[in-house]
């Protein structure tokens, strides 16, 4: 008994993550939400430049259940909320396991700044069920959960943080490694940061900025230096959703990594998207947060290591 | 040849012809961007660090190292001493060239002692080492369920987190590759 040490010392880090899963639940039913499920395993992952599926038999598993959830949305379902596992090839990292939990939910008639507004509300409502006050403490930094949140666009946190101007970042193929070194250890410090409006490249199903087509409506939550959700007004164009797609296919052929078949059910469906927007939070990387911990081993029972 | 997937702390590559060890290593994604691979790497032979960020498509060769059973023999002046069993061949390491391998070393232990073109360069342990714990705090009852740790001290002067019931005289076993306490050794 005493050998499995390991298991017993997590324990309480599952118990907050118990009690999140519960509030959550109780967040989204109070506001009229429905609880959906979609199925994991599928014919057809989400076309994603960096996203790589696990194959299943003849089948892959979900990556996420954004391409399902949209065509309930589509369907005439207004408010849908799920939380599942989701399944990625060779995401394994101190904020990463192959295997996580992902609370995904939809709202029809929001978005992305509405969006902002609701992410507040629900992560407070979360931390309140916890018993914590306005003020949680991470990795020996305080963070204000006073509303209203920091906001700052990627345009503008370049220029505060990072050595070359966003666009040039993006012209140089700079982007992503500037992002990890220079910008996500300043978000989320004091407050929880919303990042929004990121370029459009990066950005697979969002919308367009009308007035700047080359900027995707798109949000990020950081809390601790740690992103916890990406969230964005849902592209609706037909013809956009296309041409997004094959971008994407292009792109995936040319650095020789799987091809994915495109969901023709997806294609269809998506002719009635309404207005509406969509966000994705990692439900484990929430639990590291409330858990104190900056390693997303310390919040699960099981890691694929120890199998 | 390995790919930026296979790079781990402790992996030897060749850079420019010199051998680096991965001193640090994390995975990173930025939302809905491509994975990198945050390393330190420390060159082998002049001992400088550097930061350096892969993608996943960057490619590596194998350190060309030779390695050699030894047998740890003692410590002087910052020295770390080394001999091959079967020559009676001594070499030294220092601290740094050490590093965290010093935790494990105890009499005679059986070492595995790393060459560049003759020259020793560093020393890793077996992987499971047995050793004593040399100050503990006494074990308060109830603290195994509620899954705590404590610190102990063991025989090399190396503070490792145990589950409670361990207690001073006892011998553990850990794994030197993570530094982590395994299990208890019974005798």
């Amino acid at each position: 008994m005493r050998d499995n040490w390991r298991l017993t010392k997590n324990q309480a880090a599952l118990h907050i993550r118990a009690r999140m899963i519960c509030a959550i639940r109780d967040f989204f039913i109070s506001k009229d939400y429905l609880e959906v499920e979609t199925p994991s395993m599928i014919t057809a992952p989400i076309p994603e430049p960096h996203i790589d599926a696990i194959p299943c038999g003849d089948l892959f598993l979900h990556t996420s259940p954004e391409l399902y959830m949209k065509r309930l949305l589509a369907a005439g379902y207004p408010k849908i909320f799920q939380i599942c596992k989701c399944f990625r090839a060779g995401e394994r990292g101190a904020f990463h396991l192959p295997e996580f939990t992902m609370l995904e939910w939809y709202c029809q008639g929001m978005d992305y700044r509405l969006l902002m507004k609701e992410c507040e509300n629900l992560i407070i409502s979360i931390v309140h069920n916890l018993g914590y006050g306005n003020e949680i403490h991470y990795q020996n930094k305080t963070l204000n959960l006073k509303k209203p949140w920091e906001t700052i666009s990627v345009r503008d946190a370049f220029t505060c943080f990072a050595p070359i101007q966003m666009d040039e970042a993006v012209k140089e193929d700079l982007f992503d490694e500037i992002m990890v070194s220079h910008i996500e250890p300043h978000l989320g410090i004091e407050q929880p940061t919303f990042i929004y409006d990121y370029p459009v490249s990066g950005a697979t199903l969002a919308k367009a900025k009308e007035e700047e087509p080359d900027i995707a409506e798109r949000f990020e939550l950081y809390m601790g230096g740690i992103e916890i959700a990406n969230a964005c007004s849902e592209l609706t164009d037909m013809k956009e959703h296309h041409t997004r797609i094959e971008k994407v296919q292009q792109y995936r052929y040319s650095m020789n990594k799987p091809m994915y078949p495109v969901s023709d059910y997806f294609l269809h469906d998506i002719a009635h998207m309404p207005e509406a927007a969509g966000i994705a939070l990692g439900v484990d990387r929430l639990a590291m947060i409330f858990n104190n911990t900056s390693v997303i081993d310390d919040v699960v029972a099981f890691t694929p290591e120890r199998g | 040849m390995y790919s930026a997937s296979d790079l781990k702390k402790g992996l030897r590559i060749k850079i420019d012809n010199e051998p680096y060890i991965i001193t640090e290593f994390n995975f990173v994604k930025p939302g809905k961007g491509q994975a990198l691979y945050r390393s330190k790497l420390r060159n082998m032979i002049t001992g400088a660090q550097f930061e350096r960020t892969f993608r996943s498509v960057d490619t590596f060769e194998p350190a060309d190292l030779q390695e050699k059973k030894m047998q740890y023999l003692y410590k002087e002046e910052e020295k770390y001493c080394f001999m091959d069993n079967e020559s009676y061949e001594q070499v030294f390491l220092t601290e740094e060239q050490v590093g965290e391998a010093k935790n494990f070393f105890i009499d005679n232990l059986e070492v595995e002692i790393l060459f560049f073109e003759e020259r020793p360069l560093g020393v890793t342990p077996p992987n499971f080492v047995d050793l004593i714990v040399v100050k503990a705090e006494p074990w308060a009852k109830g603290d195994s369920v509620s899954g705590k740790t404590k610190p102990v001290t063991l025989q090399t002067g190396y503070q490792i987190q145990v589950p409670p019931f361990i207690e001073e005289g006892e011998k553990i076993r850990v794994d030197t590759r993570s530094g982590e306490y395994l299990t208890r050794v019974k005798g």
